[in-house]
């Protein structure tokens, strides 16, 4: 028992703890933002957060309160409280939870501080745009809008144009409403330092190719955090330096996520929060190890389209191209980039009754993985806040018949 | 009237009108979604436009591509689509307007053959000199990406035509609302709406020509018999394609005084300026019409022209008609609903999937709602 528990031990991730210290001290920064004089911006995930940094501004993710409303159970209480307000409850749970905590500061961190902006990029959907116009009613405070067109087949140069000519606007909007000129020196180590942070996370994502993986989907799920909220710091790429260390000193030790690594997996879609540790486990007692998802990589697939030295003109490219804002051809031929790459045995999707960009579309990326890599698919119905549209009974027996079929198949090519 | 008739006939069998139009006339059929779509562009290149509304069957093919928070509009058009109903289509264009309808182009592209997919991948935001340039830049791209897959020449004059043609059923249109909202029992809401969603699926200027008919008609008669009091309401929302809504209002007292709909008066209101370059001016009219929810020009404009509206019409209510899971418009309701009340104008909601509920539900709540107001 004690040698278990020693096993178990050596399997944590020590750089949680750095990360919680770092996430405290942001959350209070931003909470006391009104004393300090400082501005406080709520930003979508997909949005451009660097000349934020530059401008010194803090930056507040509602999608990433959402995220820990979900994680502390609170979902449900809090889309409920939208519910009464007339929002259905078909909408995203991200934005009802939000909605809902706004006028009485409810939630896991007693609401999020007072916004003295938004900036709403509607790269990852259309929800955001209704949500952040909602927010910007009731705060009465500015809001920002970049539009990036929707790529089906390709990023045409009217686009471009259209989206880098918003990026002249929202630095003349920062300007406007923090009543200073904007740094063009300060962007460029900005810039230079979210290239940095993405490129470091990305080498976190791609040690998960070792076997067996050092870090696991769910691990990835929480230290993204940082490359949402405070990516053009220092403060970021020195954290993915130490987490990059870290599991290269697992790999090295051959320490895996998951005690016995037997099957290796792909997941799909945004977290189902309220129940991470609960699928995590469910997971790894059958030896199944989520090694990559399509969600947290995607703060770091407009790598290939940034230049460090023109930060500000691959802006438009970088936000219009992001994973959520392309078709669903393209999106499969990602997945199974993906599927390749981290070497899989199967998919996992979590077919999001909160997220309709991600989740329509889904079947299809299904059937084409089938198609064309012939490895197993797993979907599952649920939301990432709502625990009502979750059902353990049901999804318990559908990962139980994947890890059988996962089990056929390896037992069928030994 | 004969042809209002004509315009039911139409609207019964939207499939089997469109093959005979094909068939007779040897043009080429242009599937469309949304009051967004450019059709003259399609006019002017000498096909069809043809607003795509599905049939309302249940859908079986569908499921294997949309899952069940999907609306029952895009569920409905997929599933006609895989189930060749709509194998008349020589081609499909789709404006981007909310996150389903974007994603069924995808899924439509991949699955969905034999006709040429285009997508218009219009601005979200309206509000700016930047966003109205792209506008015009995606039209443009538009008639190019057109002209390629029809072969054929979109010529300024053609389009001219076009938007004569077009402006043409939108004036009439637009005045026979103004008629029917003015003098209540001249011509029944379901009618009205017959004759705006039967413009969207018919030859235009056969629509033209019915509805300029039906105008002179309506203009001619001497006001309408002073009936019963009824009570005025404003029916707002997105696609309204169950015309048995209008019946089961007027049948408990009411009357729809004008109304706020995708299938309505966002879909006609605002005519295209027909002087100067004509691509310029269909973009100024999606710039400067009354928005859908999917886009943005400032934050309190779609409140603002309801209430506006239903002061105008002297309407004592506004009934609130949602699709089951369209996102735009649930977000706003809140917001409308709030405005409407601040103003002292009471409201409801009754949220609908393709077909209405059977069980007399609605009948009740409309009654209560009206007697209430």
């Amino acid at each position: 028992m004690a040698e278990k528990d020693e096993a178990k031990e050596k399997r944590k991730i020590k750089a949680v703890a750095r990360m919680k210290e770092i996430m405290t001290a942001y959350y209070i920064e931003a909470k006391t933002a009104e004393q300090t004089g400082k501005k406080v911006a709520w930003i979508t995930s997909g949005g451009p957060v660097e000349p934020l940094i530059a401008m010194d501004v803090i930056p507040v993710y509602p999608e990433n309160h959402g995220a820990m409303v979900g994680a502390s159970k609170m979902g449900v209480d809090l889309c409920q409280k939208a519910e009464a307000m007339g929002y259905s409850s078909d909408l995203c749970s991200y934005a009802r939870a939000d909605i809902a905590c706004a006028p009485i500061s409810g939630g896991p961190i007693g609401g999020l501080p007072r916004p003295d902006m938004l900036v709403c990029c509607n790269n990852i959907c259309g929800t955001v745009l209704k949500w952040y116009e909602v927010q910007a009613r009731f705060f009465n405070v500015p809001l920002f809008i970049l539009d990036t067109p929707f790529c089906h087949t390709e990023f045409t140069p009217e686009s471009r144009r259209y989206v880098q000519e918003q990026v002249n606007e929202y630095i003349a909007f920062l300007e406007k409403v923090c009543g200073k000129k904007f740094d063009y020196d300060r962007i460029k180590e900005v810039g230079r330092l979210s290239a940095e942070g993405q490129r470091l996370w990305q080498a976190v994502l791609d040690t998960a190719m070792n076997r067996p993986a050092p870090l696991s989907a769910f691990d990835a799920f929480f230290h993204l955090a940082l490359i949402v909220t405070l990516r053009g710091t220092q403060q970021t790429v020195d954290y993915y330096k130490m987490l990059l260390a870290e599991m290269q000193e697992r790999v090295a030790q051959g320490i895996g996520a998951v005690a016995d690594e037997k099957y290796r997996l792909l997941w799909d879609n945004l977290p189902v929060w309220y129940r991470t540790k609960w699928l995590s486990e469910k997971f790894a007692s059958q030896g199944a190890c989520l090694v990559a998802d399509t969600y947290t990589s995607a703060w770091c697939g407009a790598l290939r389209y940034v230049d460090v030295n023109d930060f500000l003109g691959t802006m438009a490219e970088c936000h219009t191209r992001i994973y959520l804002n392309i078709g669903v051809d393209e999106m499969a031929r990602q997945v199974i980039e993906m599927a390749k790459k981290y070497d899989v045995d199967g998919i996992v999707m979590h077919s999001n009754r909160s997220c309709k960009p991600y989740s329509f579309g889904q079947y299809d990326i299904q059937r084409i993985v089938r198609e064309k890599l012939g490895i197993p698919t797993l979907m599952i119905e649920a939301d990432m806040v709502d625990e009502r549209s979750f059902s353990e009974s049901q999804i318990e027996t559908r990962i139980d018949a994947f890890i059988e079929v996962l089990k056929g198949r390896q037992g069928s090519s030994a | 009237m004969r042809q209002i008739d004509e315009c039911y006939q139409v609207l019964a069998d939207p499939y089997g009108y469109a093959e005979r139009l094909k068939k007779e006339s040897r043009r080429k059929i242009v599937g469309t979604f949304c009051s967004y779509a450019p059709e003259e562009f399609i006019i002017a290149a000498g096909a069809h436009p043809f607003r795509i509304f599905g049939t309302g069957e249940k859908a079986r093919l569908a499921e294997s591509h949309l899952q069940s928070y999907c609306c029952s509009l895009v569920r409905g058009a997929l599933e006609d689509a895989l189930a060749g109903r709509l194998a008349f289509l020589d081609g499909v264009v789709f404006p981007h307007t909310c996150d389903t309808i974007q994603r069924l182009s995808d899924i439509w592209r991949l699955n969905v053959g034999g006709c040429f997919h285009l997508d218009v991948v219009l601005p979200v935001r309206l509000d700016t000199d930047n966003a109205r340039q792209y506008l015009t830049d995606v039209l443009k791209r538009f008639r190019r990406e057109l002209e390629a897959k029809l072969g054929a020449v979109i010529g300024d004059d053609d389009l001219r035509r076009a938007i004569g043609l077009t402006n043409r059923i939108r004036g009439a249109l637009t005045r026979i609302a103004a008629l029917a909202g003015d003098r209540p029992g001249i011509l029944k809401g379901a009618d009205l709406s017959a004759l705006a969603r039967s413009a969207m699926i018919m030859e235009r200027s056969r629509a033209a020509m019915l509805l300029e008919e039906v105008l002179a008609q309506l203009e001619a008669q001497p006001g309408a018999q002073p009936g019963p009091a009824r009570k005025r309401v404003i029916l707002a929302g997105g696609v309204c394609n169950q015309p048995e809504v209008y019946a089961l209002i007027e049948e408990g007292g009411g009357a729809v005084a004008a109304d706020d709909l995708c299938t309505g008066s966002r879909s006609y209101e605002g005519l295209i300026d027909e002087t100067g370059d004509p691509l310029a001016a269909i973009g100024r009219r999606y710039a400067e019409r009354v928005v859908c929810p999917a886009k943005h020009r400032g934050l309190a404009e779609r409140a603002e022209n309801l209430v506006r509206m239903a002061r105008a019409k002297q309407a004592q209510g506004v009934i609130f008609l949602l699709l089951k899971f369209c996102d735009p418009h649930a977000f706003d309701y809140p917001h409308l609903r709030e405005a409407l009340e601040k103003a002292g104008i009471p409201s409801m909601v009754v949220e609908v999937e393709d077909r209405l509920p059977a069980d007399g539900q609605l009948r009740t709540r409309f009654e209560a709602f009206i007697e209430m107001i």
